[in-house]
């Protein structure tokens, strides 16, 4: 019920709103309309940002028949163990700063590719992992808005 | 709602006269009772839903706030600043959130206790005066309160210094006064998802559309009269 309601109406709904706003923008922007460009921008990054998100949250999500849990293996697997110590002390990292996002907002397992180190961090409401950092990519993210588990969970994000 | 923390300040002579001021009798908050029942406001808003929301939601927020109001005495008692500064996000997130909610239990009363009843008296001729009609109101408060990005409330206000009815939006637990020192809230309705979601799925404009049939004008009126006489 929650993948449903999240795929077809949530993530959907921030598309149609992403591409609105974005034809909105570009009428704007060939009538040199400032006001309204810098005004279109909040919808801008709040839907496009949901679109970006979500997209890679389907991404970060697999059946347990596709593998879906399994410890991850190769370069990424040594490298959150070098980081992290271990793959039990990122997961509790992530579920700790998760469980502390204050309202809306998105716990994200990214990668500095200047640094070449593994950040967990956190964004607000739809605000991309890159807004944390220019050089930030994201590999995992868990969306912690109450939509995302409320149906099942209710109240107890932690679980 | 009296939401006053008590701090009685004791002071202790040391041996070498020097004198510590030290804060004691830190008032713990508790979760206030609903003056009806959970299930009272359907169909607004269903029975699971206000029970989980004060049950849960809202006794967090106050369980949270007061821990975090224990550290902090703790901190100030050391001196630590970092700790006290630290603090300040727990404090306004769960203190807030015990503020706003406690408001929201007043705003909404059953229909058999004149929730829905169009506000009377000064108030109402204060919302026609600024905003034409209770109509016109709700349908501002309605689209304001559906644009929320993310979690937040969405409120009437009066400022007081003005004495001119607002519709303001705050962000996740910010209680009213965050947008203006001099803004008393008549009216809040919270958005988070956690407040409908159950009910009303991801529509929150239906949510919005039904809640102003349990809304408790006279609670409202009564803030507004006290400030506005």
């Amino acid at each position: 019920e929650i993948m449903q309601l999240h795929h077809q109406k949530h993530h959907q709904t921030y598309i149609t709103n992403y591409n609105k706003a974005l034809e909105q923008l570009q009428d704007a922007v060939t009538k040199g309309d400032s006001a309204s460009v810098v005004k279109l921008q909040s919808a801008i990054k709040f839907n496009g940002g949901g679109h970006i998100n979500h997209s890679i949250f389907w991404n970060n999500l697999a059946p347990v028949r596709e593998g879906g849990g399994e410890p991850p293996k190769g370069s990424l697997g040594w490298a959150i163990d070098t980081h992290f110590g271990s793959l039990e002390a990122l997961v509790q990292k992530i579920t700790a700063e998760g469980a502390a996002v204050q309202g809306s907002g998105w716990v994200w397992l990214g990668l500095d590719k200047e640094l070449k180190k593994l950040v967990v961090e956190t964004t607000a409401n739809q605000d991309p992992l890159v807004t944390k950092g220019a050089n930030l990519v994201p590999l995992l993210g868990i969306d912690v808005w109450e939509h995302a588990y409320y149906l099942q969970y209710k109240n107890v994000r932690p679980e | 709602m009296a939401l006053r923390a008590l701090l009685s300040r004791k002071t202790l002579g040391l041996s070498q006269g020097v004198v510590q001021n030290q804060l004691r009798g830190l008032q713990t908050f508790s979760l206030p009772d609903l003056s009806y029942d959970y299930g009272a406001l359907e169909p607004a808003i269903s029975g699971e839903i206000m029970q989980l929301h004060h049950q849960k939601h809202h006794q967090t927020y106050i369980t949270n706030y007061n821990k975090a109001l224990e550290q902090l005495q703790d901190a100030v008692t050391k001196g630590d600043s970092a700790s006290v500064v630290k603090l300040q996000s727990a404090i306004k997130f769960n203190g807030g959130g015990h503020i706003n909610h406690s408001i929201f239990w007043n705003n909404l009363t059953p229909v058999r206790e004149g929730g829905g009843e169009t506000p009377k008296g000064s108030l109402g001729w204060a919302i026609d005066t600024h905003f034409g009609s209770l109509e016109a109101l709700v349908q501002k408060i309605n689209a304001e309160g559906a644009a929320v990005q993310g979690s937040g409330w969405v409120w009437l206000g009066l400022d007081k210094e003005s004495k001119k009815l607002v519709v303001e939006t705050t962000a996740n637990q910010d209680p009213l006064v965050t947008k203006g020192a001099n803004l008393v809230p008549l009216l809040g309705i919270d958005v988070w998802e956690h407040a409908y979601y159950l009910q009303y799925k991801n529509v929150r404009p239906d949510y919005l559309k039904n809640i102003w049939k349990v809304i408790n004008w006279k609670y409202a009126s009564g803030v507004f009269e006290k400030e506005c006489p």
